[in-house]
């Protein structure tokens, strides 16, 4: 038997996890380096999966596959696809970071804090998600999906509620009230979601016999297990509603900027970049491939909801008065591209959608980490509350506009390749939802450099006269981000080369074909 | 070595220069203009080599394309990073290192007491490696991304006093405004794609012949989109104006000479495609018209020399768009023009910063006169290229613009009577505005006023790394048109990429350029009349109506901040408001029908540490819950 690499990659975490939380109360230092080790492990396990995947061989590779609840037909299958590789490889990728931003995020306070052991708590807690978010990224089997996907709650919950930024304008209280809220408000909608998709799941199983993604598409494909139309149907909304919580789509955004506005900087960057990911990912994997028919069928409303999640959550972003919820709903309008790319069923739109994961989590994570760092010098999430600090803290202000710009996809910087794609992949099938969703490239600057404007330039505010330029832990941070960024936004090849045949694979089971060009142009 | 190799190096010196001035730290404030000044030379030296090359090639056999690498391949998309360089790239290169490197030099002087000046290098050396690319690209993706760069650069520049509230603002909305252009880039290659598979010049243009004349419209209307947003046409020219904010180098090289006209770029190199679209001409061609009048007005207008100068930068683009919506007759004089334009309003621009540095900064023309006595080379400078933008016989402008009068004319109909007639009516407008500029400024009485710090200011000539490039571009605005025109010269550079087919206009080019002329001396006599035989009051008088209009560039900005600034944000206000009761409590209240959540939720809100508990059974049940359900089915 070869080595189970994928179970290893989640294991590695999962091990982390509870090493750090058996790290002595008083060694706070060395459970944060611990847990740093555990994350570059994790890395060097990612980047042996994408080294050892043949984009040119099979749809799932590196397969696991063992009995597990035999009565039921649950097993416990892993495999990656090139989809899968790639979020496996953001998710490895920013963990490290999250880390090294959090650093002193879960210190106790002078006050002296009630917490039990909240350092070691903090960073355990941060490898625990790690753990299964890889786990969701590699299960075949839906049940196996689904557990982990449920999972996942309850370390996040914690993070929300237990760790926050330093007290706001009306006392610890107050604003451990308001992290309540949030923790409960996000655990509540992604359960309620998750017992829905339970339903669907259990559904599923009666009609299928078993939980195997692949056994069910192989099934399907040749006409061994027929689903009627409106099972197919209910199934898929089951599973959709799940997912368009978690990712989050129009209207049931309204947990995230509640979530991201307590949590801390690096919990946010959690949630959005790699855990709701799980969401966008879930369509493309369970959504489309399980229920092919209903996914064509739900095309058109899917795509109106994704289009009023571009535009509203741009406009909302342009609303805020405070940096971590702009942030939240930037993202809402951005998880609306991908959601478009997803349905838009192109293999443009559906490469562009995957490479929006990835460079959505990247850039998100850059603009939000040096807003984290900023917010955790002045003590305030309010944009009005800053002003000129280009001036005292250069650096810190040129981050956060490279951020940015990466957020409104600049040509030259990742997101741009995906934007780009996800609309033309949507336009050449439906030409009018590609150019309203085209409006977004407008309000995404007007959000962004708004934000900017009004924090960074202008003269300098006696509240922001004290503010002291990146540290070196900080810049370890946000140059390796943007160097990323960059390089993905110039050769993002080696990306796009994993993700294409994977696309085919999920296209061709919704036997879905791209729209021809018009004119066969002539090509050299 | 083959010389197409060159090409990427064009891009690559520039772009070296901006990481190495952005990334390195204070220890390269000594050397940072020096190594900036010094690549952008490098670049234009490699233009010069690859202009000769190309000159020894045969007139049909003059393209030369290099290879980088594969972009962004995915299944039926294929973007390349691939130059192309042909008559009409190399014209802009040529252009735009020439002029770039005479502007870094101006530069060296003119930031020399701002303590940032190695970031102002950096952006400099930004901005020519964008739009470097934006010229070299053979594809519109590519060229996208040269696009957005020269966007970025003139954001980051136009801001570069970004402790000024009004710089950042005025940044902030050259973004923006250029962002609605971006749509319309955005869109025609959307429907480039999908009508023929790609987005390459090449098999674009190839096939255009194969398609149906509404879809070249549509790619035609959206690539004019584009190009008003760059080039600050009437309806996205509001951003030109604050772009003045910018050190006045900036306003030279980018908001005059070179990224103002990369929408006439766009134009011409896409001419294939509106040569099979007569709406989306005759569309160029009306924007250009109206942008010509409406820059003139608001040039005559301003006090302050710089924005004085942009409504006239405007103008004269709008001349070249107008050139270039009239298809094969005007593509060559549009770009000629161009080349004409980045001589003298460079040399403009470069006089005015000169005047400014003298001046202690100050832009009121109120506040000037007699200037000629104290800045004699800016002077000089200043009255050549004056002399070149009114289209004075003999002079640059003078071959480029009635050659544009000519071929608007050469339109023929009614269209063509309008067209010309308006080219012709602008000329009368330019003379006068210039002539006022030059007289408010250099002749008269001195009108200098203590600036606040109460510092008299004196009047002087720049040093001379200010003063030579002035020169050079002055001898550019007295001679480049003339030798252009000796003997068809730039028609028959031109040609093979841009095609041309001869106009014939109702009337005779004489009686043509005699109107034009006639038209030039009554405007800078109006101006001479109301500015030069009388004094000039220190304080604006108020002015007619119009007037009043123009200063506030005819009420363009008020329309926009009462329609699109105030009615944005009575829209986000209520949208946050909506979402926070609305989708929330719809949301939360479906909810809570269904399971009573949302009371459980107000009242975890309480308890901190119950609400831990609680939830974290909750969850943990559910996931219980779920295991042992699968057992029981």
């Amino acid at each position: 038997m070869s080595f189970p690499l994928l179970t290893a990659t989640a294991a590695l975490p999962a091990v982390g996890a509870i090493a750090t939380a058996a790290v002595p109360a008083k060694q706070r230092t060395a459970a944060k380096w611990l847990a740093l080790l555990f994350s570059l492990g994790t890395l060097v396990f990612a980047a042996v999966i994408a080294a050892r995947f043949d984009p040119g061989g099979n749809q799932f590779q590196l397969t696991e596959s063992h009995a597990w609840i035999t009565d039921f037909g649950v097993r416990y299958e892993l495999g990656v696809d090139g989809i899968g590789v790639a979020l496996i490889a953001l998710t490895a990728l920013l963990m490290p970071f999250v880390i090294l931003a959090g650093w002193h995020d879960a210190d106790p306070q002078e006050t002296g804090s009630s917490r039990w052991r909240p350092t070691q708590g903090f960073f355990a807690l941060i490898l625990a998600v790690e753990a299964m978010v890889i786990v969701s990224f590699e299960a075949t089997d839906v049940f196996v999906f689904y557990i982990f996907f449920e999972a996942m709650l309850i370390p996040m919950y914690f993070l929300i509620g237990g760790f926050g930024d330093r007290a706001g304008p009306h006392g610890e209280k107050e604003a451990a009230t308001q992290r309540s809220y949030a923790a409960v408000k996000f655990l509540l909608y992604n359960l309620v979601g998750g017992l829905i998709m339970l339903a669907a799941v259990i559904g599923l199983y009666v009609v299928a016999g078993n939980f195997s993604l692949q056994e069910i598409v192989a099934a399907r494909a040749n006409g061994s297990l027929h689903m009627a139309t409106s099972t197919e149907r209910l199934l898929f909304l089951g599973f959709f509603f799940a997912f368009a919580v978690k990712a989050p789509l129009w209207p049931l955004h309204t947990w995230l900027p509640n979530a991201m506005g307590e949590a801390t900087a690096p919990v946010a960057v959690l949630i959005t970049a790699v855990v709701d990911k799980v969401g966008t990912f879930a369509m493309l994997r369970f959504c489309l491939q399980l229920f092919p028919n209903a996914s064509k069928w739900a095309t058109p409303a899917i795509l109106v909801l994704a289009l009023i999640s571009i535009v509203y959550g741009a406009l909302l972003a342009v609303g805020q008065r405070d940096i971590k919820r702009l942030v939240a709903y930037a993202s809402i309008s951005h998880f609306g591209f991908i959601i478009m790319g997803i349905f838009a069923m192109t293999s443009q739109g559906q490469s562009g959608a995957t490479l929006y994961m990835v460079n959505h989590g990247i850039s998100t994570a850059a603009l939000m980490l040096v807003a984290g760092f900023l917010i955790s010098r002045r003590g305030s999430r309010l944009i009005a509350d800053y002003g000129g600090v280009q001036k005292v803290a250069p650096v810190l202000a040129g981050t956060f506009l490279i951020g940015g710009l990466a957020t409104l996809s600049l040509p030259g910087l990742a997101p741009f390749v995906s934007e780009f794609l996800v609309l033309v992949g949507t336009f050449t099938r439906y030409p009018v939802i590609g150019i309203i969703a085209t409006i977004g490239i407008v309000l995404a600057a007007l959000y962004t450099l708004v934000l900017y404007q009004r924090t960074m330039t202008g003269p300098v505010k006696p509240s922001t006269e004290g503010i002291a330029d990146l540290r070196v832990r900080e810049l370890a941070v946000v140059v390796p981000l943007i160097g990323v960024l960059i390089f993905l936004g110039v050769y993002p090849k080696p990306l796009t080369d994993m993700v294409n045949p994977a696309v085919q694979h999920t296209l061709s089971d919704v036997h879905k074909k791209d729209p021809k060009p018009e004119v066969e142009a002539a090509h050299k | 070595m083959n010389t197409e190799n060159l090409i990427a190096l064009l891009v690559a010196a520039p772009l070296l220069g901006a990481a190495v001035l952005l990334c390195g730290g204070r220890a390269l404030d000594r050397v940072g203009h020096l190594l900036g000044t010094l690549l952008a030379a490098v670049s234009f030296v490699i233009a010069v080599v690859l202009f000769s090359d190309l000159v020894g090639k045969s007139p049909h056999d003059r393209t030369l394309t290099q290879h980088l690498f594969s972009w962004v391949p995915v299944e039926g998309f294929q973007a390349d990073v691939s130059f192309q360089l042909d008559q009409l790239s190399m014209t802009f290169v040529l252009l735009i290192t020439g002029v770039g490197t005479l502007i870094h030099m101006y530069s060296i002087g003119y930031m020399e007491h701002d303590e940032r000046r190695r970031r102002f290098f950096g952006y400099l050396n930004l901005f020519l490696a964008a739009m470097l690319l934006l010229v070299l690209a053979d594809n519109y993706l590519l060229l996208y991304v040269g696009w957005e760069g020269v966007g970025l650069a003139s954001y980051l520049l136009i801001g570069f006093w970004q402790h000024k509230p009004s710089a950042a603002t005025a940044a902030k909305k050259a973004f923006l405004v250029n962002r609605v252009g971006d749509m319309g880039l955005s869109i025609a290659i959307m429907i480039m794609f999908s009508t023929f598979g790609t987005f390459a010049f090449k098999p674009v243009f190839d096939s255009v012949g194969d398609t149906s004349q509404g879809k070249l419209t549509a790619i035609g209307l959206t690539l004019l989109l584009a190009a008003c947003g760059k080039s600050a046409q009437v309806p996205l020219q509001s951003w030109l104006g604050d772009a003045m904010e910018g050190p006045t180098p900036v306003s030279a090289l980018i908001h005059a000479a070179t990224m103002v006209t990369a929408g006439v770029y766009l134009i011409v190199r896409s001419g294939v495609i509106f040569n099979g679209a007569p709406d989306a001409q005759l569309a160029t061609a009306v924007v250009g018209a109206v942008t010509l009048m409406f820059g003139a007005i608001v040039g005559c207008a301003k006090d302050d020399i710089k924005k004085a100068l942009a409504g006239s930068t405007m103008s004269q683009i709008g001349y070249m768009v107008l050139a270039a919506g009239l298809g094969p007759v005007g593509y060559v004089f549009a770009i000629m023009h161009l080349v004409t334009h980045g001589f003298f309003k460079a040399g403009l621009f470069l006089g005015a910063g000169s005047v400014m540095h003298g001046m202690n900064d100050e832009v009121d023309m109120r506040r000037y006169g007699a200037l000629r006595k104290y800045m004699p080379i800016t002077f000089a400078t200043f009255t050549l290229a004056y002399l070149a933008i009114i289209g004075f016989p003999g002079l640059s402008g003078f071959f480029s613009k009635d050659k544009i009068i000519e071929a608007a004319f050469a339109k023929g109909g009614t269209e063509g009577w309008i067209l010309g007639i308006t080219a012709v009516v602008g000329a009368a407008v330019t003379a006068f505005y210039m002539t006022r500029i030059m007289l408010m400024t250099f002749f008269g009485e001195k009108r200098w006023v203590p600036d606040e710090q109460g510092n008299e200011p004196h009047p002087h000539e720049a040093p001379s790394s200010m003063t030579i490039p002035m020169l050079v571009l002055a001898v550019g605005s007295v001679f480049a048109g003339g030798i252009f025109s000796l003997g068809d010269r730039f028609l028959k550079w031109l040609e093979p990429v841009t095609g041309h087919t001869e106009g014939h206009s109702p009337i005779s080019t004489g009686a043509i350029t005699g109107a034009t002329v006639a038209c030039m001396l009554i405007g800078m006599g109006v101006a001479w009349v109301m500015y030069g035989r009388r004094d000039v009051p220190a304080l604006a008088p108020r002015g007619s109506l119009l007037t009043r209009a123009a200063r506030r560039d005819l009420l363009q900005d008020d329309f926009n901040h009462v329609v699109l600034v105030r009615g944005g944000e009575h829209l986000t206000r209520s949208l946050v408001y909506v979402d926070h009761t609305l989708v929330d409590g719809v949301v939360n209240g479906t909810a809570a029908s269904v399971g009573g959540l949302s009371g459980r939720l107000r009242k975890l809100q309480n308890g901190y540490v119950r609400s831990y508990a609680v939830s974290m059974f909750g969850g943990a049940a559910v996931i219980i819950a779920a295991t042992l359900l699968m057992r029981a089915v």
